[in-house]
């Protein structure tokens, strides 16, 4: 014959149903505690408030079993819901020409409610020409000279490299960085793109390295993970950069464009993807957000050509500087994303002509990828400035014999590391 | 700009496999796309019932009785009440391609409202090369109208083979039960215009409803394994055809793409079905995917079977503690190479295991 449920049981069946109405277990003996607990758990009733509950009866008992079946409350939302606090955010604009007026007119709509850093190229001579109605500072020569010391130093802020050193000055958490010869692009609807947003949007919501979801970014609205997608994976990873894209003319290389002179990137891919951990990229700078408070010391201004220019075609900074960051983020957790925003990048410059100057760096390249393709860094590195140190020992070891521009990198990459800890602390003790 | 070359049908290259259980009504949607191309049909349930095939197609069709009488005893490794069964296709197919596909699976229209070739999309992604080695910001550069990005290094712009093309789905998306439970209604609208290749070293999800591959570079790590009847789970099929030909895949050199083209996917299955068949998967996936991704194959393995079978060995070695279903799948990898192998004998004429039933 079956035996009789105790009365114990039958009390415990009672509280369990009831549990929602109780507030103060402290009362409980021991075991009946522990007892109680055990039964919520089978019973799949344990929710937040019922584990503050038994956690504050303060039962040694009852809070081992917590931490040994690692029972944690959740203090933040898995996803946090995006507002951009505009103070959060910097655009930097690297001025190469004089007259930047149509360039910000045609990017005030989105420009208009943020802080702008605009720093001049050093080589430039002359005024610049800045609308009003922004809120911005403006950086040239003279400044540059007075943070750096006008001695030569291995950093190098000329041409496109100028904005490097707005993101040394800003103290923002995100920072959005597009091409002055760049214009807002219309989406596949015709609608005008908020590249500054959809940075933002990037950087803000989880990256996912470890397993590449089908359906592109799953915390995209209308999307999600895909099925035999692992569960814990599914929270992802803080994200470091974000990479867009171009419409019209693309970041192709001069003798891509060259043997192509009419190819103009007309396809609107409507994506955002995460690259996976341990794939290298090709990071251009035309268009990119990053998190300055995550991977701003691995934004390194290092990799010059001899005869580095004022096209794209003639520099290759931002594909040294973007891989570093790629590195970085894989060795710490964080991630990279790729895809929208796309902009418009008007018409400049001549392909063949530039083809001259950046076979230099297309030779380059050759050395360069698998360089970064195999770089490991050490458990020690656990900050960004760390990594960038190490790399720089790496790239003096590795590179520097095939060629003197990686001499020059390599300093280049612990100066750069120097004047962020100078120039950082510098600014959060006026702050103070 | 330079004259496109068509693309070419390969009709007597390729064999579209379809497993079915019910009826094959959604060919005549595809009958422009399909005609020219010979079927084959895997009949999976109950053997005695008559699968209808549309008017004018070229066909073979195997049920569970087939499978048993060509495979003998070894047609243990092919599942039962279970869409896995498909693979029995890839084995008996003497063609150099295979593109499969689902009985709820209809022709999409794409943003402009043109029907979509799905066929003619993934041809085109496996003869054209893929690049896994250093990611291409604007996707597939072999496509129309892109190209390679500055900075992509010129000796790595020739690519390697293309051994799998995987497409997407618009409308029912190909959500796991847990997912379908909280997002019942949710649909997928977006056309991302784009085909990427998967990175080296980065393992996916592998959906079967629509894709095609290289049967001769990569036929023998298509192994659906042992889901349905008699089997603790169910819906984990492709994932684990997909994450074997991934690593495969990664150690000999060879590409997987994703992306376009894109079917409209009609059906979606009961979700409290699907989570019972997921359930043991779901947590399993969790050793499984540290496993795929810690494989390392020797050198000395240089065909796909030879991968194959190491892959078998090391599955029953790390993954058979976290439940003996592991090393029955094991078992079950061994005799499905013995079997293709048997099939496909090399350097000699196919065997006739002809079902064929011409128009």
């Amino acid at each position: 014959m079956r035996k009789p449920p105790t009365l114990l049981s039958l009390t415990i069946d009672i509280a369990l149903l009831n549990l929602s109405h109780i507030s103060d277990l402290s009362f409980l003996p021991d075991h009946v505690l522990l007892e109680l607990f055990l039964r919520t758990l089978r019973a799949g009733k344990l929710t937040e408030k019922i584990l503050k509950l038994f956690v504050a009866t303060g039962k040694d008992e009852i809070l081992s079993l917590i931490s040994e079946l690692n029972i944690q409350l959740i203090l933040t939302p898995v996803l946090p819901t995006i507002n951009i606090r505009d103070d959060e955010v910097d655009i930097v604009i690297g001025a190469l020409h004089l007259d930047l007026t149509s360039f910000m007119e045609d990017w005030r709509a989105v420009f208009s409610r943020f802080h702008l850093i605009i720093v001049q190229d050093p080589d430039l001579k002359g005024d610049l020409k800045i609308p009003g109605g922004f809120s911005f500072d403006v950086y040239m020569k003279s400044d540059i000279e007075s943070v750096v010391g006008s001695s030569s130093s291995s950093v190098v802020f000329s041409g496109y490299s100028c904005r490097y050193f707005g993101y040394l000055v800003s103290h923002k958490k995100y920072i959005i960085s597009i091409d002055d010869d760049c214009i807002p692009a219309k989406d596949d609807k015709g609608e005008l793109i908020d590249a500054v947003a959809q940075h933002i949007t990037n950087l803000m919501t989880p990256a996912t390295p470890f397993f590449f979801n089908t359906l592109y970014d799953p915390f995209r609205k209308g999307t999600d993970f895909v099925r035999g997608y692992p569960f814990s994976l599914r929270s992802g990873v803080q994200c470091g950069l974000s990479c867009g894209l171009w419409l019209n003319l693309a970041d192709y290389d001069a003798p891509t464009q060259a043997l192509k002179p009419g190819q103009r990137n007309s396809r609107f891919v409507d994506a955002v993807l995460t690259v996976p951990a341990r794939a290298m990229l090709p990071v251009s700078g035309i268009n990119i957000g990053f998190d300055r408070e995550l991977v701003g010391p691995a934004m390194v201004p290092a990799f010059r050509l001899a005869k580095e220019g004022k096209f794209r075609w003639e520099t290759v900074e931002d594909i040294w500087s973007g891989m570093c960051v790629k590195v970085i983020c894989d060795h710490l957790g964080y991630g990279v994303k790729s895809g929208l925003p796309y902009v418009w990048r008007n018409e400049r410059g001549n392909a063949v002509e530039s083809l001259k100057k950046e076979w230099e760096g297309v030779k380059l390249m050759e050395e360069v990828v698998p360089f970064f393709q195999s770089m490991r860094l050490s458990q020690g590195a656990v900050t960004a400035e760390d990594c960038v140190i190490e790399m720089a020992a790496a790239v003096k070891e590795r590179l520097e014999p095939l060629d003197p521009v990686f001499a020059r990198a390599s300093e280049a990459m612990v100066e750069w590391v120097k004047l962020w800890k100078v120039v950082t602390s510098r600014l959060s003790n006026s702050a103070a | 700009m330079a004259g496109v070359s068509p693309t070419p049908l390969l009709k007597d290259e390729l064999d579209i496999v379809i497993p079915t259980i019910r009826n094959l009504d959604f060919l005549e949607m595809w009958r422009p796309f399909f005609q020219p191309y010979h079927l084959i049909i895997v009949q999976d349930g109950d053997p005695s019932k008559t699968i209808k095939v549309p008017e004018g197609f070229d066909y073979e069709l195997y049920n569970r009785n087939d499978i048993n009488r060509i495979l003998g005893p070894k047609a243990s490794c092919i599942s039962f009440k279970d869409s896995a069964c498909r693979c029995f296709g890839y084995m008996v197919s003497k063609k150099k391609y295979i593109y499969t596909i689902d009985d709820d699976c209809f022709v999409a229209k794409d943003p402009s409202g043109k029907d979509i070739n799905a066929l003619e999309q993934h041809i085109k992604n496996i003869l054209s090369p893929a690049t896994p080695y250093f990611f291409n910001t604007l996707y597939d550069p072999y496509r129309d109208g892109t190209d390679f990005v500055r900075g992509y290094p010129f000796s790595l712009r020739e690519g390697v083979p293309t051994a799998v093309s995987h497409g997407l789905w618009l409308n029912i998306p190909d959500y796991d039960a847990p997912t379908q439970l909280v997002k019942p209604r949710e649909r997928n609208t977006r056309y991302v215009d784009a085909v990427m290749t998967i990175p080296k070293g980065t393992l996916f999800p592998m959906c079967g409803m629509n894709l095609a591959f290289n049967r001769e570079l990569i036929g023998p790590a298509m192994y659906f394994g042992l889901m349905g009847d008699g089997q603790p789970i169910g819906r984990y099929d492709d994932m684990w055809a997909g994450w074997c030909t991934k690593v495969i895949c990664d150690h000999l050199g060879l590409g997987i793409k994703t992306g376009l083209p894109y079917i409209w996917h009609s059906k979606a299955s009961n979700p409290f079905v699907n989570l019972k068949k997921e359930y043991k998967g779901i947590y399993w996936q969790e050793e499984i995917i540290p496993f795929f991704q810690a494989v390392s194959l020797p050198k000395e393995c240089t065909t796909v079977q030879q991968c194959y079978t190491e892959l078998a060995k090391q599955v029953k070695a790390k993954l058979a503690n976290v439940d003996p279903y592991f090393t029955k799948l094991a078992d079950a990898m061994v005799t499905w190479i013995e079997a293709w192998d048997e099939l496909n004998p090399s350097g000699e004429a196919p065997a006739k295991t002809s079902n064929v039933k011409a128009k």
